[in-house]
């Protein structure tokens, strides 16, 4: 039975330095105030994996929780680069990045093969591309009944996840709706999980195309409205579209960074901004 | 009514959209040009975005392939998961359409990185997203992308996304269900792959745009149609639907049509033709 506590306890006591984390969310629901959490716990050669890095990885990266990024597609949506991403990628800033970079599919396959117990995924893609020669993780694999050479990519299984969703029920069972992305995937593929929440219901009532966890599947859930700002949370609140585009600004200059950190992040306590 | 280079590309794009097609969308020019394509002559136009939403219909541009208006207007939304393996693998999509940072004559298109040394790159770029698989499994493709020396080159840093690979019959040895990069849409004209030699052949320009402004633009010696077209520009229609969308995205988010700074005369001179061997490297340096 998932455990609802602070979000504090819950990342204190989910994600370690040197830990696989995959904070999922596909565009929609974001579990923002759950990375700034990481970021003032300072963890450290944390192993990030996440489809789209996004804002909340380019903060981590910025703030040197980063030691590896395993990821498909790193660009602030409909606006342009990750700078922070970017700054440790072409300049080691704050700390020298390794990557292990995949397709969208392939990430979504690996994290279906994680969440099924299977060592890996089986899918049309990747051949011709030069990510097969780049990256870890991609293999040909010879189909057993028609002989057709497929690809084959390894199975993720991260340490923690992480994700947002709009309620939990008093017993800790998840329900999201929307744009449901990839996160059942990775909360059954990972070892632990952490579920913030908008609100904390008596109980769910049904949606239409709701995703429900149950809370046996869960580890802790932890009451945080407004923690996927600048993401959003169909129902609660809309994409903060103006903070993407500020973003970019925000994130070219390494010190407007650092001041945006503090203020924001280092120096709260968690409440949503 | 004068208009941009960036409008006669988005409007000649949405050109390429039949009703009640499938298309798998992009962000940005893509959307842009889809979005139109539903506001004009298309209005059963189905778009898929890779957030697993299946025919939105949003009446205002999102910023992101993941806008509150995707999933709220679509007729199902689906996993990621789902998105790609039972909507996108089988073939399902009748077109893809993808932007590029760096495109060869074979149509490979590069996301990834400039520069010849994966760690150390000159300029990192986002990466592959859904375009691999977009490009090897959608019916067929259609790229919308600016065109320069910088992004028309002799060879891609990386392939990101396979075009016809190393030219005639390497989709079919690589196993690409698709029929690949027909056609690519710049703000000179429109360029699609011969049938024959898999390579890029401009068929199509804009009126005020010369051969030679094509060549200069371009990073290899560009093979032109026998049959090269004039493009007729924007009719009002187009223009007014194509401005009304872009005017529902506040100004600060606007990155391409509206903003674009090179004008076009509608009226200026016709297309040069090379004076010998039009169907060959007409308009190179």
């Amino acid at each position: 039975m998932a455990e609802i506590v602070s979000l504090a306890e819950a990342i204190a006591a989910t994600i370690h330095d040197g830990d696989a984390v995959a904070m999922e969310g596909f565009t929609h629901l974001i579990p923002h105030a759950a990375g700034h959490e990481v970021i003032r716990q300072r963890r450290r050669d944390l192993t990030l994996v996440r489809m789209t890095p996004d804002i909340i990885y380019d903060q981590l990266i910025g703030a040197g929780c980063a030691r590896k990024l395993v990821f498909s597609w790193a660009g602030n949506p409909g606006v342009g680069s990750l700078h922070r991403f970017r700054d440790a990628v072409e300049h080691s800033w704050p700390v020298p990045i390794e990557l292990e970079e995949h397709s969208h599919a392939g990430m979504a396959n690996r994290y279906q093969a994680g969440a099924s117990g299977l060592p890996f995924a089986i899918l049309r893609g990747y051949r011709g591309t030069s990510l097969t020669t780049q990256t870890t993780g991609v293999a040909d694999i010879v189909c057993p009944f028609t002989g057709e050479t497929l690809t084959a990519v390894a199975a993720l299984r991260p340490d923690v996840t992480v994700i947002h969703a709009q309620r939990a029920d008093r017993l800790g069972n998840v329900q999201y709706w929307g744009i449901t992305g990839v996160q059942k995937e990775a909360v059954l593929a990972a070892a632990r999980s952490v579920v913030t929440v908008e609100e904390v219901v008596d109980s769910l009532e049904p949606r239409p195309g709701a995703v429900v966890l149950p809370s046996w599947a869960i580890g802790y859930v932890a009451l945080a409205p407004g923690g996927a700002h600048p993401s959003y949370a169909l129902g609660y609140s809309v994409r903060d579209n103006e903070f993407y585009v500020a973003w970019d600004a925000i994130s070219r200059d390494r010190l407007r960074f650092e001041s945006w950190l503090d203020e924001h992040v280092y120096r709260t306590a968690g409440e949503p901004r | 009514m004068t208009y941009s280079a960036d409008e006669m590309m988005t409007v000649t794009a949405a050109r390429s959209l039949r009703d009640r097609m499938t298309c798998f969308v992009g962000i940005g020019l893509p959307s842009e040009a889809a979005n139109l394509a539903r506001a004009t002559h298309a209005p059963n136009l189905v778009l898929i975005y890779e957030s697993g939403t299946i025919g939105a219909k949003p009446g205002a541009l999102p910023l992101s392939i993941g806008d509150g208006i995707l999933a709220e207007t679509a007729d199902a939304v689906v996993s990621v998961p789902e998105i790609f393996n039972y909507w996108l693998q089988p073939g399902r999509i009748d077109v893809g359409f993808l932007g590029a940072a760096q495109i060869d004559k074979f149509g490979n298109i590069n996301t990834t990185l400039i520069g010849d040394d994966y760690a150390r790159p000159r300029v990192r770029l986002p990466g592959a997203g859904g375009a691999p698989e977009i490009a090897a499994a959608c019916r067929e493709v259609i790229v919308v992308v600016r065109q320069t020396r910088r992004t028309f080159v002799k060879r891609v840093d990386f392939v990101t996304s396979v075009g016809f690979g190393d030219g005639p019959g390497a989709r079919q040895r690589l196993g690409l269900t698709g029929a690949g990069p027909r056609k690519v849409i710049t703000d000179l004209g429109v360029l699609e792959a011969d049938p024959r030699s898999a390579e890029l052949v401009l068929t199509g320009v804009y009126r005020g745009i010369s051969l030679l402004d094509v060549g200069d633009r371009t990073g290899w010696d560009i093979r032109v149609s026998d049959e090269l077209t004039e493009i007729p520009p924007p009719s009002a229609t187009e223009l007014t639907a194509l401005r009304a969308l872009l005017a529902t995205m506040p100004a600060s988010m606007r990155t391409s049509a509206a903003t674009s700074p090179q004008v076009l005369a509608p009226t200026s001179a016709p297309i040069s033709r090379p004076a010998s061997t039009p169907a060959t490297e007409g308009a190179a340096r």
